[in-house]
C-alpha cells in the first residue's frame, strides 16, 4: 500500500515580477510504514513540498494522493484523519493564546462528532503518551520549553490517530539533548501506531537515524532518491556528495572538509539551463550546461546527473 | 605563553537569574577555544561580558578579566571602546542585528578602520575589498555597494567575519557564526575561519552548541551548563574521555553518521536545563544525572583528570 | 527609568479614562443640579477658586445661569458616548473588511484595498459637515456619520495583522486539523490580532471625541441645549475676555481626556506588544 504518492507536482510562486519555481516536477512515493527523509539546503522547496502533500497549498499541476485517495477528493475532515503536520518552529506552531489542552483537542473538536467527556479523556491520554504531565494541560505555550512545545505539537498531530505525519524539520530549533528526546519519541510512536512519516530535515545525521529512504532536493527538484543505507554508503549525485561531505561528525582531528561548492547561492527565480546544479558542481562538464539530465533509474530509486 | 584572554570566576546576574556562575576560561594566542552548551546556559552572556556589552540591568563580577594582561574590569568605557572592534572583535549570533540596514556593507566596513586606525577612505575601501575577497566573496567591489538585506545569510556571515578582521584583531569572539546557515555553507565558513585563524595567528573563542563543529575546529573545549564551566579539556581528550556526566550525555545524544542504528533510540538526557538563582548550591545537573546522590546538593570540587583536563563533579578523577 | 515614566503615563491615562467613564455612566447621580435648568439671575457665576463664588455652583455657571459642573459632567457623558459608539460602528466595519481582505486575499482583498483607498480620499470633516448640513444635526446622526467615516485605520491594521497571523504555522496546523474557515478566523486569527485592535480603538475614540467637539463648535455637531464640550466652548467664546473660565474649563477637560486616552493607548500598545513578542 502506498501512503503518499506525488506525481509530477509543480508549484510556482509569484514574487513581484519574478516567478519562483519552488517545486519542479517532483514525483515520489512513500510506502505505508516507511519514513521518507527529504534533505536539501534552505529554499530548495522542502517546506513547499510538505505543504502540497498536506493540502495546505494547491499544486499548479500534478497529482497527489494520500492513502490511495486523491487529495483533491478528500474533504477537510477526512484529510485531517489521514494526515497531520509537525512544524519546525515550536514557537510559531502553537496558538500563543490557547491552553495546551485546547490546542491538542482542536482536531477532535473540528471533527464535530466527539462528546466533551470523550475529548477530555483522549486529550489526557495523548498528553501522557507524549510525556507531558496532567498539569501541563492548563498551561499556555509561553510557559513551556521548546521541547515541551514540540511534544504538544506532536500530541495535536496524533490525537486523531492519523496514518501519515509530515514532519517539517521538527527538531531543527531544539538543543541536541532535546532533539534526541523528540527523535526517540517520534520513533517510538511510529513503531507503536504504525505511522508513515515524511521527514524533512537539513541535518543528514538525523535523517540517517530516522529515515528508511532519502530524497535529496536541489532547487525544487529531487536529484537523487535511494534507500538510506545505499545513499549514505554510495551517493551518486555530486550535490549529495557535497551534502554528505559537509556533515561535521563529532570526530576530533578530521578538520573541516572542503565542500567545493563556491559562494554563489542558487536563485530559485532564475534556474540555470541544463543541469540546474552545474554552476556549483565541482565535476561539471560543458554538456552539463546545455543538457537537462534525465532520471537514471536505480533498483530502488534514481539519480538525475549526466555523469552518474 | 601567557593567555590572550583570561576569565576567572565570572559571574553575571540579571536580577534573580544567574546567567553565568563562576565560569573560568582562558584563550591562548593562536588557539581555537570552543565554548559549548545548550541554549540558555550563558555562552553569549560570557562573550558579551568580555566585550562589556551587557544590558544595563546585568551585574558583572569576576576575580579576573584580562585581555593581553590588561585588566578589563578597571578599564574605562572609552578604553573599552578603543579595544572593541580593534584588538578584540566579535561576530554576533544574529548578523542582521549587528549590521545596520541603513548603510552599505562598504561604508560599515570602512567606518571601523577609519575610527580605530584613522585610515583614509581610500585605504579603508581597499582593505575592505581585500578582506571580502579573502573570505571567499567573488565580486567584492559589487558587494561593498550593497545593503545587508540584499545578501544571503551565508554572504552576510562572511561580511561579518571580514568586518571583524578589519583592524587585525588579536582575539576574535564568534558567537554561533554558522547556526543559521546550511550545512554546506557552514562547512565553508568554518573552513574559512579555521584558515584565517591559522594564517593570522589570532586567538578564537568560538561559541556553538554543535559538538560536530567543536570536534573539527577546536584545540580546546569548555562545556558550559547552567552558567558554569563543568568540563574543560583539549579536544581529543574530551571526546575520548569525557568525565562529567553532562558531557557524556551530550556526546550520546548526537547521532553520528555511519554509526547509526535506526532501530535503537538515541541516548537522551531526560528533563530540561533548570533555571538557577545566584545563591544556588551544588551541582545544577543533579536532577538529570544518573550518578547524583546527596553530596551533589553541596559545593562540588573541581577535579583534574590530567593537567589540562578538569571537570566539576563529585565523581573522583 | 524610561520604563518607569512610561508606566506612570499609562497609569495616568488609565485613571483619567476611568474617571471619565465613571462620570459618563453615573452622570445623573453625580450632578448637583439639572444641567438644563436656567437661572438668569445667576449668570456667569465664578468658580470656587475665585473671590465671590457661590458654594452651590462649584464651577460657577454659564451665560444662561446653568450649573457648569453639571454641564461638564453631562458633556463628558456625551463625549464618551460619541467616542465609544463611533469606535464601535467603525470597528465593526473596519475589522470585518480588514480581516476578510487579509484572510481571503485575492479578489476580496482587492475590493477591500479599493474601499480603503476610496475612504482615504474623502475629507472627513467636509463630508461630515455636508451630511449634517443636509440632514440637520442630531447626536445619532453624528455617531453614524463619524462611524461610517472613521473605519479605515481599523481596516488597515486588521488587514495587515491578519496577513501576518494567517501565515503562522499554528494557523496552518488548524487547517490541517480540519477546522472550518470560520473556526480558524474566530478561534485562531481574531484573538491574536485583538491586542492591536484595542490600541486602534483607543485612538479612534480620541479622534471621534475631538471631531465631535470640532463639529459642535462649528454648530454642526450635537444640537443645543445638549452640553457637549465643543458646544460649551462655542457658546462661551463671546464671554471669554471677561469670564475666561467658561472657555478654559471645557477646553482643559477635552485636552486632558484626549491626552489620557492616548496615554492609555500607548501603554496598552507597549504592554500587548511586549507580550506578543515573547
Ligand atoms: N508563499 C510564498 N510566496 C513566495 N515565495 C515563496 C512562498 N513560499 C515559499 N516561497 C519560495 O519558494 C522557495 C522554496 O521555499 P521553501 O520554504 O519550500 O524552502 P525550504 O526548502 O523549506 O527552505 P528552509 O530550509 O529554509 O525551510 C523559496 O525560494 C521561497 O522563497
Ligand atoms: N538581557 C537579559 N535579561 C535577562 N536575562 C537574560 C538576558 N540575557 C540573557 N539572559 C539569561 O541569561 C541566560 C544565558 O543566556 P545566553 O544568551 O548567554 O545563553 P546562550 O548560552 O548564548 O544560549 P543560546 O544558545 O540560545 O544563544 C539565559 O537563561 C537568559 O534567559
Ligand atoms: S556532581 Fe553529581 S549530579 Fe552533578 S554531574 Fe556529578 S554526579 Fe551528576
Ligand atoms: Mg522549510
Ligand atoms: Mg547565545
Amino acid at each position: 500500500m502506498i501512503a503518499i504518492e506525488v506525481r509530477n507536482a509543480r508549484k510556482t510562486f509569484k514574487a513581484g515580477k519574478r516567478t519562483v519555481v519552488a517545486v519542479d516536477d517532483v514525483s515520489l512515493s512513500v510506502p505505508e510504514g516507511g519514513v521518507m527523509g527529504i534533505v536539501g539546503e534552505s529554499g530548495c522547496g522542502k517546506s513547499t513540498l510538505a505543504r502540497l502533500v498536506l493540502g495546505l497549498l494547491p499544486a499548479d499541476s500534478g497529482d497527489i494522493a494520500i492513502d490511495g485517495q486523491r487529495l483533491a477528493d478528500l474533504d477537510r475532515k477526512a484529510r485531517a484523519r489521514l494526515i497531520q503536520p509537525v512544524f519546525q518552529d515550536p514557537f510559531a506552531s502553537l496558538n500563543p493564546l490557547a491552553r495546551v489542552r485546547d490546542i491538542v483537542a482542536m482536531p477532535l473538536v473540528a471533527q464535530g462528532r466527539f462528546g466533551k467527556a470523550d475529548i477530555t479523556k483522549t486529550v489526557q491520554e495523548m498528553l501522557a503518551r507524549v510525556g507531558l504531565g496532567k498539569e501541563m494541560g492548563g498551561r499556555l505555550p509561553s510557559e513551556l520549553s521548546g521541547g515541551q512545545r514540540q511534544r504538544v505539537a506532536i500530541a495535536r498531530a496524533l490525537v486523531l490517530r492519523p496514518r501519515i505525519v509530515v514532519c517539517d524539520e521538527p527538531t531543527s530549533a531544539l538543543d541536541v539533548s532535546v532533539q534526541a528526546q523528540i527523535l526517540n519519541l517520534l520513533a517510538e510512536l511510529r513503531r507503536d501506531l504504525g505511522l508513515t512519516y515524511l521527514f524533512i530535515s537539513h541535518n543528514l545525521a538525523v535523517v540517517e537515524h530516522v529515515a528508511s529512504e532519502v530524497a535529496v532536493m536541489y532547487l525544487g527538484r529531487l536529484v537523487e532518491r535511494e534507500p538510506t543505507e545505499t545513499l549514505f554508503a554510495a551517493p551518486e549525485h555530486p550535490y549529495t556528495k557535497a551534502l554528505l561531505a559537509s556533515v561535521l561528525t563529532p570526530e576530533p582531528g578530521l578538520g573541516v572538509p572542503d565542500v567545493g561548492l563556491g559562494d554563489t547561492l542558487p536563485d530559485p527565480a532564475n534556474i540555470p539551463p541544463g543541469c540546474r546544479f552545474h554552476p556549483r558542481c565541482p565535476i561539471a562538464e560543458p554538456r552539463c550546461a546545455t543538457t537537462t539530465p534525465p532520471l537514471k533509474p536505480r533498483p530502488n530509486g534514481g539519480v538525475e546527473c549526466l555523469l552518474a | 605563553m601567557t593567555a590572550l584572554l583570561e576569565i576567572e570566576k565570572l559571574e553575571v546576574t540579571f536580577g534573580r537569574t544567574a546567567a553565568v556562575r563562576g565560569a573560568s576560561l582562558a584563550v591562548a594566542p593562536g588557539e581555537t577555544h570552543c565554548l559549548v552548551g545548550e541554549s540558555g546556559c550563558g555562552k553569549s552572556v560570557t562573550a558579551l561580558s568580555v566585550m562589556n556589552l551587557l544590558v544595563r540591568n546585568a551585574r558583572r563580577r569576576a576575580e579576573r578579566l584580562a585581555f593581553q594582561g590588561e585588566d578589563l574590569l578597571k578599564l574605562s568605557d572609552s578604553g573599552m571602546a578603543r579595544l572593541r572592534g580593534n584588538a578584540m572583535a566579535m561576530i554576533f549570533q544574529e548578523p542582521m542585528t549587528s549590521l545596520n540596514p541603513a548603510y552599505t556593507v562598504g561604508s560599515q566596513m570602512t567606518e571601523v578602520l577609519r575610527r580605530h586606525k584613522r585610515a583614509s577612505q581610500r585605504a579603508a575601501t581597499d582593505r575592505a575589498a581585500d578582506l571580502l575577497a579573502r573570505v571567499g566573496i567573488t565580486a567584492p567591489g559589487m558587494r561593498l555597494g550593497q545593503f545587508p538585506h540584499q545578501l544571503s545569510g551565508g554572504l552576510r556571515q562572511r561580511v561579518m567575519i571580514a568586518m571583524a578582521l578589519m583592524c587585525d584583531p588579536q582575539l576574535l569572539i564568534a558567537d554561533e557564526p554558522t547556526t543559521a546557515l546550511d550545512v554546506t555553507v557552514q562547512a565553508q565558513i568554518l573552513r574559512l575561519l579555521a584558515g584565517l585563524q591559522r594564517d593570522l595567528g589570532l586567538g578564537l573563542l568560538l561559541i556553538t552548541h554543535d559538538l560536530g563543529i567543536v570536534a573539527r575546529v577546536a584545540t580546546r573545549v569548555s562545556v558550559m551548563y547552567a552558567g558554569e564551566v563543568v568540563e574543560s579539556a583539549p579536544t581529543a581528550e574530551l571526546f575520548a574521555n569525557p568525565r562529567h556526566p553532562y558531557t557524556q550525555g551530550l556526546l550520546r545524544c548526537v547521532p553520528v553518521p555511519g554509526k547509526i542504528r535506526r532501530d535503537q533510540p538515541l541516548g537522551a538526557i531526560p528533563g530540561t536545563v533548570p533555571r538557577v538563582g545566584p545563591d544556588f548550591e551544588g551541582c545544577a545537573f543533579r536532577e538529570r544525572c544518573d550518578f547524583a546522590d546527596e553530596t551533589c546538593k553541596h559545593a562540588i570540587p573541581r577535579h583534574h583528570a590530567s593537567t589540562a583536563h578538569d571537570f566539576l563533579c563529585r565523581l573522583p578523577a | 527609568m524610561r520604563r518607569g515614566w512610561r508606566n506612570a503615563g499609562t497609569w495616568a491615562g488609565a485613571i483619567i479614562v476611568g474617571i471619565a467613564a465613571f462620570c459618563a455612566v453615573f452622570a445623573p447621580l453625580l450632578v448637583p443640579h439639572d444641567p438644563f435648568a436656567q437661572d438668569l439671575g445667576k449668570r456667569l457665576l465664578v468658580p470656587f477658586w475665585m473671590p465671590g463664588t457661590d458654594p452651590n455652583h462649584l464651577l460657577g455657571t454659564d451665560q444662561l445661569g446653568r450649573d457648569y459642573l453639571a454641564r461638564l459632567i453631562y458633556g463628558c457623558r456625551i463625549s464618551m458616548m460619541i467616542g465609544v459608539s463611533v469606535s464601535l460602528v467603525s470597528g465593526v466595519i473596519g475589522i470585518t473588511l480588514g480581516v476578510l481582505g487579509g484572510f481571503m486575499g485575492g479578489r476580496v482583498d482587492d475590493v477591500v484595498l479599493f474601499a480603503i483607498t476610496t475612504r482615504l480620499s474623502l475629507p472627513v470633516v467636509l463630508v461630515a459637515l455636508a451630511v449634517v448640513g443636509l440632514l440637520g444635526s442630531s447626536m445619532t446622526l453624528l455617531m453614524i456619520t463619524l462611524g461610517l467615516l472613521l473605519w479605515e485605520r481599523f481596516a488597515v491594521v486588521a488587514r495587515s495583522t491578519t496577513m501576518q497571523v494567517r501565515n503562522l504555522d499554528f494557523v496552518a496546523a488548524a487547517w490541517c486539523a480540519g477546522c472550518s474557515r470560520f473556526r480558524i478566523l474566530a478561534g485562531e486569527v481574531l484573538p491574536n490580532i485583538a491586542s492591536h485592535l484595542v490600541v486602534v480603538a483607543t485612538l479612534e475614540i480620541a479622534l471621534a471625541i475631538l471631531l465631535e467637539a470640532a463639529l459642535s463648535f462649528l454648530g454642526l455637531g450635537v444640537p443645543p441645549p445638549l452640553p457637549s464640550w465643543g458646544l460649551m466652548i462655542a457658546e462661551a467664546k463671546d464671554y471669554m475676555f471677561f469670564s475666561p473660565w467658561v472657555i478654559v474649563i471645557p477646553g482643559v477637560c477635552l485636552f486632558v481626556l484626549v491626552l489620557g486616552i492616548n496615554l492609555l493607548g500607548d501603554g496598552l500598545r507597549d504592554m500587548l506588544g511586549a507580550r506578543s513578542d515573547t
